[in-house]
């Protein structure tokens, strides 16, 4: 069921239009309506076309292909468009080196339209499908062998995010759902390497999604996590609080009763 | 005890109202203000009825404690404000045993504070040295023990004993021989070879240089790994054998470190940092840098791997490759250098 | 013969009166304890809230040894391979050490087995945080002065000793966190010259990670370095006991003598109940705050990694030194020395570590003060000392922060190049400016002392005298406070000896004395004397004088 870079462009604005009519993050492709949607595609991409001419493409170029302030969209694919632009990196709030998510500029609908529209300009990798992302039979413990293998290294063993250089950073993984997770992996955003299906197969991300959601769940057995930010923050913690308390009491300790 | 003798008389050893050893001006001591429960009895009954009630409170606590012990799950999570979501039966032990410790503290401390008493009370320093007289004592004694052994006039005794005394740690030096093997050329090889496949970290599957996408990263070990799996020596030939196989646009590729390392952009390098060891797939997929999240060593993958930033000194060794005839990559060879960190043979 | 047979004959005794008494009679009766007990019981303590640091850490010294032991009890140290089929479900048919699955039983299926294991990390914290703290008090207040510095020395070997311990019990679970601390350590073994690769292989028994070093591990954890501890701390604590306990200056207060409680009861109570404190609010953060949750770590296996991989933080700087070298390695006659790792790694702990070891000795031969010091010194009256702490203070604080330079980084937004630039200068730039800053301080603070025993403090009532001038009314200080205030014992620096004899010859053996005599006047440059009695009765009566003005004139006004 990989989705691989061959298939025609026309399938990614299938699904994105898909997305776009039921306004639904996890709208599956229905056959019965597919010739409709059909029929609006191309008016889907028009309407992308028109928004990229409006708000991308200076930087990005008139032909998407890439200028000094922006890379070239060529075969970036669907997913990547959904996840620049739903999570808000993209459009730039300013020139940076770290795009930051915020509340996105563009609604469900233009986004798709944009998505569309990009995937019209050469093959890249799709927005996923439902069933891309149903975890039900994920296997848990191997997808966190692949998330220690292949994500921890930035994001943390426990997902809170990390430090890259010259002041780049992996994001937390804590607020993200399985779609951005997945599209993240297939169409390395920014500094990210890319996670294609043909190396990390479809069920291998869905392992790992499952391994993500585990981990958001936050559960933290122990009490207080501090954030799960590891030694540092149980550091700080014993300075401040507990020998702060300790100081306290040996304050009192000391003073003269009245 | 040297108790100090006081020929001034002062009850704080001064004399003039000065110290004797440092010179300071002494004050007398401050005089006692009765707390009130000193006066009041109200007040010490009470005092006295609230160090019973912690006490008591401690008692009931560890009745608590026996009861959450038992009776709470112990796989039982709940969700409290601010806290989280935790263990139920770890939260209602640990605050009931807590509680019960703290509270007899807590008792102790203010059963000091407000009922025994407070009146601050002088005590005399003795001498921390000995007289005179003591020294003398002792020195001959010293002496005489020495002239008695003939330690100082038998030299042959002397010198033998020594000899044979500097020679006693050495058996217990050389039992230490067999913690270890020699090092041998241990740290210079891996299990990398000519031909051998490069599959995928945790799922071990071969790749296919056509299927990994520009700007991608996999973390991959050799195939021969899975073939010593069951053995001791798997993890420490993982520690040395583990590699990152990233693809970028042949044009970005300043240099390598060998002619036609890389297969139309696929480069392979080692996954060990040459610091300290950590490993290190922080690869940044514009840059192309790699960094290691120990020690913020940073490499540049499109340039040899050589060393941008950081306390590495050494750039990360290239793992030549190429492909099979069905397109899967396999190395060219093993690693032209040792992987990891320096060490003083390394040269 | 006749002589000894007397003497063994006990002296006549009169019957014991109570039960315990007849306890006592019993022991004394074979050990001869009355004496020795009658001193320890009666033994005066002085009071102060930073005498209770170094309580602090020998009571969590005390929780970890409990805890400790019940660890014992579920720990296996074994790094023989097992599949996990534990309650953990994320992690169940993983592949991990005994060691690593041990630690998941530990914290999953013993009921209580996590809160000992919080407690044990927790208390390890503490306790190198109280060591630390209290070296801080003992060197700031010049309690390591004679008669103490062999305490000073032990208090030092205690502190090594306490972070070989926690770094050694922080490996020990085999999870992704510590196995990485434990690759860094073999590889800073490995850099050492010439046995690097010997001592490293022997250690390991072979290459890293090899299947033995969890066992030898454990074993240096829970015996070799804890009986030293034990062994060095009961030392320590003798001397305290023998040689009395410091004390602050205060009225009645001197060289001489102890103010303070007597042990029993007062101390039994307080000291005694500190101890529960202590436990208590460690149990209580054990249940309420996590640390190291393993399980979100995983196995360790050399080649996973994760972000923000730190040292617990007694370990800090030294990572943080090294995270801070640059990348120096140099190749001579074909062998390698790694500075990069050298340096930061031993040299300088060598460094501070001596040096820390040593300072008393390098104060007293400085200042030529060869006095013993029971009364301990504020910091402000010790200018250059105060000086010299915050400054190697700041040095070690920059290391440590730099240890957790990603953390930083990501939590602030930074760059972690530029934090890392910026560090490997603030390392020689803040801490000489701190001593700088520092001494100002405490000249500044001393000054106000005198000011405060010159003119009383400040009331905050305003007057107007008749010359139109406003004054502030100033009471008189009480008498502790005046007894704390001029408890600056005056100090005299070193003379410069001349560099010729007298016959006007160069004397080369005066260079020594003239470097010494020139750090003496360097350690007590900037002295500001306490004010004199006769200063203090001037001073007294000018103000009253003034106070008597101010008050006929504000009769007058309320005359009129």
């Amino acid at each position: 069921m990989a989705l691989s870079k061959r298939h025609p462009a026309a399938l990614f604005a299938v699904l994105a239009v898909a997305l776009g009519t039921t306004g639904a993050a996890y709208a599956a492709v229905n056959a019965q309506t597919a010739p409709k949607v059909v029929a609006k595609t191309e008016t889907q991409v028009e309407q992308g076309k028109q928004l990229f001419l409006e708000g991308c493409s200076s930087c990005h170029g008139l032909a998407a292909q890439g200028a000094s302030d922006g890379p070239s969209l060529l075969g970036v694919g669907a997913a990547s468009v959904d996840f620049q632009v739903g999570t808000g990196r993209m459009p730039l709030a300013a020139p940076g080196v770290q795009a930051m998510p915020k509340m996105p500029s563009y609604n469900e609908e233009e986004t798709a339209a944009l998505a569309a529209y990009i995937a019209t300009l050469g093959a890249g990798p799709g927005i996923p499908t439902a069933e891309m992302l149903d975890t039900t039979n994920a296997e848990l413990a191997l997808g966190g062998e692949l998330f220690r293998t292949n994500c921890a290294q930035c994001h943390g063993a426990s997902g809170v995010g990390g430090a890259l250089s010259e002041g780049r950073k992996a994001p937390s993984l804590m607020d993200s759902n399985a779609k951005r997770l997945y599209e993240a992996m297939v169409s390395g955003p920014q500094s990210m390497p890319v996670f294609a299906d043909s190396t990390l197969s479809v069920e291998d991300k869905k392992n790992i999604i499952a391994y993500v959601t585990e981990l958001q769940a936050n559960k933290s057995p122990g009490g207080f996590s501090l954030g799960r930010q590891g030694p540092v923050t149980e550091g700080l913690f014993i300075f401040i609080v507990g020998l702060g308390v300790l100081i306290v009491a040996a304050v009192w300790i000391g003073a003269k009763a009245k | 005890m040297n108790e100090l003798e006081h020929p001034t008389g002062d009850p704080y050893g001064a004399k003039d109202g000065k110290d004797l050893i440092s010179g300071i001006t002494v004050f007398p001591m401050e005089p006692h203000v009765p707390r009130k429960s000193d006066i009041d009895p109200k007040a010490a009954i009470r005092a006295e009825r609230q160090v019973a009630t912690m006490f008591g409170l401690s008692s009931l606590m560890i009745l608590l404690f026996i009861v959450a012990y038992i009776k709470v799950p112990a796989d039982l999570l709940i969700t409290i404000p601010v806290i989280g979501t935790l263990n139920a039966n770890h939260l209602a032990i640990g605050f009931t045993f807590g509680m019960a410790i703290l509270l007899i503290g807590l008792g102790a401390i203010h059963w000091a504070k407000k009922l025994m008493p407070d009146e601050e009370v002088i005590q005399e320093r003795h001498a921390l040295t000995s007289t005179n007289e003591e020294r003398v004592a002792v020195q001959s004694s010293l002496q005489r023990g020495a002239a008695e052994s003939g330690f100082k006039e038998r030299k042959i005794i002397r010198r033998s004993l020594l000899g044979a005394l500097a020679l006693f740690p050495v058996p217990l030096i050389v039992l230490l021989r067999d913690l270890g093997p020699l090092p041998g050329t241990r740290l210079r090889e891996t299990i990398w070879d000519e031909g051998i496949h490069l599959v995928t970290d945790a799922t071990y599957k071969k790749i296919k240089a056509s299927d990994i996408p520009l700007g991608g990263l996999i973390n991959a070990v050799p195939e021969n790994l899975l073939e010593i799996e069951h053995e001791e020596e798997t993890l420490n030939q993982r520690g040395k054998a583990s590699i990152i196989i990233v693809r970028m646009d042949p044009a970005d590729i300043v240099s390598q470190q060998g002619e036609a390392w890389d297969y139309q952009g696929v480069l392979a390098f080692s996954k060990i940092c040459t610091h300290l060891g950590c490993p290190t797939s922080l690869y940044q997929q514009r840059t192309h840098h790699l960094l290691c999240p120990c020690h913020q060593s940073t490499f540049d993958l499109s340039d040899s791997g050589n060393v941008v930033f950081g306390p590495a000194a050494r750039r990360m060794p290239q793992l030549a490759i190429t492909v099979d005839a069905e397109g899967y990559l396999v190395a060219q060879s093993g690693f032209n250098e040792p992987v990891g960190p320096s060490f003083w043979e390394r040269g | 013969m006749s002589t000894t047979e007397e003497s063994i004959q006990a002296p006549a005794h009169a019957a014991p009166t109570t039960k315990g008494g007849a306890v006592g009679y019993y022991i004394d009766d074979r050990l001869a304890s009355a004496n020795f007990t009658k001193r320890l019981v009666d033994k005066v303590f002085p009071d102060h809230w930073s005498f209770m640091l170094g309580e602090v850490a020998l009571y969590s010294f005390i929780i970890l040894l409990l805890s400790g032991t019940y660890l014992t009890l579920f720990f296996n140290p074994s790094m023989t391979e097992v599949i996990y089929n534990g309650s953990y479900v994320p992690l169940k048919g993983v592949k991990m050490s005994e060691a690593y699955s041990s630690t998941l039983a530990i914290s999953f299926d013993v009921r209580g087995g996590l809160l000992m294991r919080q407690i044990h990390h927790w208390a390890a914290l503490f306790f190198t945080a109280a060591v630390s703290v209290h070296l801080l008090r003992v060197f700031f207040t010049g309690a390591f002065r004679k008669p103490r510095e062999i305490n000073w020395v032990i208090g030092t070997l205690l502190l090594v000793l306490a972070l070989l311990e926690g770094f050694s019990g922080y490996s020990l679970p085999d999870d992704l966190l510590s196995g990485t601390g434990l690759r860094i350590a073999q590889g800073i073994i490995q850099a050492i010259p010439l046995v690097g690769t010997y001592v490293a292989m022997f250690l390991f028994g072979g290459e890293f990670p090899g299947t033995d070093i969890m066992p030898r591990l454990y074993s240096i954890h829970i015996l070799l370095i804890p009986g030293i501890l034990l062994a060095l701390i009961t030392v320590h604590l003798i001397m305290v006991f023998y040689q009395k306990h410091t004390q602050f200056p205060g009225p009645g207060r001197t060289e001489s003598n102890v103010v303070g409680f007597r042990l029993f009861p007062i101390y039994m109570a307080k000291a005694g109940g500190f101890f529960f404190v202590v436990f208590g609010i460690t149990v209580l953060i054990a249940a309420l705050v996590t640390i190291n949750p393993v399980w979100l770590y995983g196995p360790y296996t050399p080649s996973q990694v994760t972000a923000g991989s730190q040292p617990d933080w007694y370990i800090g700087w030294l990572d943080g030194a090294v995270r801070l070298m640059p990348n120096l390695e140099s190749v001579v006659f074909g062998y390698t020395l790694s500075w990069n790792i050298l340096v930061p790694a031993l040299v300088i702990p060598g460094i501070m570590f001596t040096a820390l070891g040593l300072y008393p000795w390098i104060e007293a031969w400085a200042t030529g003060d060869r006095r013993e010091h029971h009364l301990l010194d504020r910091p402000r009256n010790a200018p250059t000392r105060t000086g010299l702490g915050v400054m190697a203070l700041t040095f070690y604080m920059i290391l440590v922060i730099s240890g957790g330079n990603d953390i930083i980084a990501s939590a602030f937004n930074l760059s972690i190049n530029q934090i890392t630039w910026g560090f490997r200068f603030l390392l020689f730039i803040l801490p000489p400016l701190a001593f700088v800053l520092t001494k100002r301080i405490c000249l500044g603070l001393q000054r106000r002392d005198n000011n405060k025993l010159l003119h009383g403090y400040e009331t905050g009532r305003i007057l107007r005298l008749p010359s139109g001038e406003f004054i502030e009314i100033h009471e008189p200080i009480g008498e502790a406070e005046k007894a704390k205030l001029l408890a600056k014992a005056d100090v005299v620096p070193m003379a410069l000896p001349s560099a010729v004899d007298e016959n006007g010859v160069r004397n080369p053996k005066a260079a020594k004395s003239i470097a010494r005599a020139k750090l003496s006047q360097w350690f007590y440059s900037d002295v500001i004397p306490t004010p004199t009695d006769e200063e203090m009765r001037a001073a007294a009566e000018h103000a009253a004088h003034e106070l008597h003005e101010a008050e006929s004139h504000l009769k007058e006004i309320s005359q009129h």
